[in-house]
């Protein structure tokens, strides 16, 4: 660990409450939902993490409290420092407050985790669905949401799902 | 070309109505520029210097439908692409043919799952499947011949 | 046949200006089926006559379900679902995977494996960079680049025949090492290419780097300064075509190529011709690393001995009953990864390729999840193109090198 994701860490873990947890050298903080935007804004302005690269989502269904684990990297440029924080999220209220406003970038991350996830960012200037079509339902990504496997025809069942499947007009 | 020894001192021809159009259609056929994923990359590739679709008479992609008569489905279609998809090819005059290209296009290939349909045969009624993922240049080209097999067998009365 | 439901002015009112309600701007609809999309790109275009007011992308016109796809299969099935991601760089894709695969295992890779990585990292960087010279150039009007940049890619994507059997999806480079080891005429192959290229890229910037028609279309286009890169995370040739080197083969090293010698090539405008410049000098560069990498390339074996996560090679089989057992473990029932999470990078052509893996224990990976470098270069569409003709806009789609396959996943 460098310096400056070391004092990152240990400040972020005195003023905000986090646990650090390391893995294979990875470091990853877990911050309450309440904390994550100011959180960002330290970690940004004080640490120099200038970049966002990524927000994503973990879905642990069936398990209730917490369902949803969401996961910001943040990345310093100057440093080359990788952080990872994890919001832990319970399945009757999955929302956390949008990073937008420290990270103008994180907009897109954020409407797909909400179109892939269903997990609400308070304050987003733009909470479409992203990738998904407009009038998709469910939030695929989620455990509870099923592939969507289709049969595969073979010589033996081509027939049978021939006649199920759909078969346009010209 | 030996045609006038054919021709005579009249200057006429006589063949079969539906040898010469189907040999008129098959000649010059428009496909449409239409990449969705990797498998575009391919066609690109075919028709580029090393592979050289337009030897056989279709070196001219229209971006429009409207000008095209073939319809190259090169990738996977998603459903959120799908209506468009249908759109396109609605927009298209008659006749028109469709290629699947590639394994995606033709029954879904390795993404069987809520996000991609299992095959454009779904939405648009297919004239030629063409294996691979991606199907290799001359695959491509291969289908196209198919095709244009395919179009000369077409009896007069079939056109309707 | 559904009907397409289409998102009503209303809706967007906050991405437009007031103008369009009133109807004094027209909203312009491009794509997603548009010749210079490259692919199935939709963008909304408010204009005040030919120039862009607003822009608005829409993507998921390719979303395959990679992510969701991933997590029912085991760990070596679900590599060749990375390939189809960013098409125009499998190898990389694999890479990033196989290395996620490596820190969760904490497998080591064998010399040779990892040298003939980064040789081919580096020519799917060529191979994605000529593709994308010839459709930008394509769209600005210079035909012959198209042909010429497609005809030298044959000769990469012949190399990756040679090792892999298949042209793109090649999936050869694999947790523990490579699918199997180059064949003899790789050498021969990689050097002929090596010494052919420096005068194709010539070549085509004697076409493309004084033609007067490009540099009016081009320069002073679609600028972006390096703060906002960064606030957007945009990362790759849009970054260091703003004046910012960084290149994670060089802030974060991996497949050792902290012991190349190469160096980042870097512009100041920030415009497309800068991008376009940038992505010049980054062919030559991989071509330096190559060859660094065919001089050193050492012999030995190309997969981890580590026999609980990497099958036997085919040899022992037959001879060896540990071996046998080991072959039909891996490859009916997989291997089960340890409890926990990684993030790997890598340096695509397009930029920042992350690969988050999470593990429960099991032989299938708990979530994947790709940090493409397409998605944020492509959020940042609306700054670069405001103001701008909309023929420019094609322009600077061309110079940010998207590919929707990464975008969407
Ligand atoms: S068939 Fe293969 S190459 Fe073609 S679109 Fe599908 S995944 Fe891509």
């Amino acid at each position: 660990m460098n310096e400056n994701l070391q004092a990152a860490v240990d400040a972020i873990q005195a003023e905000f409450g986090a646990s650090l947890q390391t893995f294979r050298g990875e470091h990853t903080l877990i911050l309450a939902r309440e904390q994550i935007a100011a959180a960002a804004q330290a970690l940004r302005d004080r640490f120099q993490f200038e970049m966002l690269v990524d927000v994503t989502a973990v879905d642990y269904w069936p398990q209730e409290e917490p369902r949803f684990h969401v996961i910001y990297q943040f990345n310093s440029v100057s440093h080359h420092g990788l952080l990872r924080v994890r919001v832990p999220l319970s399945a009757a209220e999955p929302k956390v407050p949008t990073l937008e406003g420290v990270y103008p970038g994180a907009n897109w991350y954020e409407r797909e985790v909400w179109d892939m996830f269903g997990i609400q960012f308070e304050g987003h200037s733009d909470l479409r669905r992203i990738i998904m079509p407009y009038d998709w339902v469910g939030h695929p990504l989620r455990k509870d949401y099923p592939l969507g496997y289709e049969e595969v025809q073979f010589t033996f069942n081509f027939d049978d799902i021939s006649l199920r499947k759909p078969h346009p007009k010209e | 070309m030996g045609i006038e020894q054919k021709a005579g001192n009249m200057g006429v021809v006589t063949a079969r109505l539906e040898d010469v159009i189907n040999w008129s259609r098959t000649n010059s056929m428009w496909p449409m520029l239409f990449g969705l994923a990797c498998c575009a990359i391919e066609m690109m590739a075919a028709q580029a210097a090393n592979y050289d679709m337009s030897r056989f008479g279709m070196e001219l992609m229209r971006a429009s439908p409207r000008q095209s008569d073939l319809m190259i489905v090169a990738g996977r279609v998603s459903r959120k692409m799908a209506p468009v998809l249908r759109q396109l090819y609605d927009q298209m005059p008659s006749p028109k043919w469709v290629i699947a290209m590639g394994d995606c296009a033709s029954c879904g290939g390795v993404f069987n799952n809520y996000a991609v349909v299992q095959g454009v045969d779904e939405i648009v009624p297919v004239d030629v499947y063409v294996a691979g993922c991606p199907p290799r240049p001359e695959g491509l080209i291969h289908g196209v011949m198919t095709l244009h097999e395919k179009i000369k067998q077409e009896k007069l009365k079939t056109w309707a | 046949m559904t009907e397409i439901r289409e998102v009503s002015v209303d809706e967007l009112r906050h991405l437009v200006s007031d103008r369009a309600r009133s109807g004094e701007t027209m909203l312009l609809n491009m794509g997603p089926q548009h010749p210079s999309t490259h692919g199935v790109l939709r963008l909304l275009l408010e204009l005040d006559g030919e120039t862009v007011v607003s822009c608005i992308p829409d993507i998921g016109f390719l979303h395959t379900g990679v992510e969701k796809n991933m997590e029912s299969k085991n760990y070596q099935q679900a590599e060749v679902m990375t390939d189809r991601l960013d098409y125009l760089n499998p190898i990389g894709n694999n890479l990033v995977y196989s290395l996620a695969v490596e820190k969760l295992l904490d497998l080591d890779v064998p010399e040779r494996a990892q040298v003939i990585r980064v040789i081919l990292a580096e020519l799917t960087r060529i191979n994605s960079h000529l593709v994308w010279v010839g459709t930008s150039a394509l769209d600005l009007g210079a035909m012959s680049l198209f042909l010429y940049a497609m005809r030298e890619r044959e000769l990469i994507l012949d190399i990756f025949e040679m090792c892999a059997g298949q042209r793109m999806m090649t999936t050869y480079v694999r947790p523990g090492g490579l699918w199997r080891d180059v064949p003899v005429e790789f050498e021969a192959a990689v050097r002929d290419f090596l010494a052919l290229m420096p005068a194709r890229l010539d070549e085509y910037e004697r076409l493309l780097n004084n033609n007067p028609l490009f540099l009016e279309r081009t320069s002073q286009i679609g600028i972006i300064s390096k703060e906002d890169c960064l606030r957007y995370a945009a990362t790759g040739p849009v970054l260091r075509a703003a004046g910012m080197a960084y290149d994670l083969r060089k802030a974060r090293p991996y497949s050792g190529y902290e012991t190349y010698d190469f160096d980042i090539p870097t512009e100041t405008a920030g415009d497309v011709r800068a991008r376009y410049l940038v992505r010049m000098a980054e062919m030559r560069q991989s071509l330096r690393i190559i060859q660094q990498g065919m001089d050193r390339l050492p012999y030995g074996p190309v997969r981890s001995n580590n026999r609980k996560y990497v099958p036997p090679p085919r040899s022992e089989i037959g001879v060896s009953m540990e071996a046998l057992i080991h072959h039909f473990k891996l490859w009916t029932e997989g291997f089960s990864a340890p409890q926990g999470s990684v993030y790997a990078t890598i340096e695509s052509p397009r930029g920042e390729l992350g690969v988050f893996l999470e593990s429960d224990g099991g032989p299938k990976p708990y979530r994947v999840h790709f940090r493409t470098p397409t998605f944020p270069n492509l959020q940042i569409m609306p700054l670069l193109s405001r103001g701008h003709f909309v023929a420019d806009v094609v322009a600077i789609i061309g110079s940010i090198d998207i590919v929707l396959g990464d975008a969407d996943r």
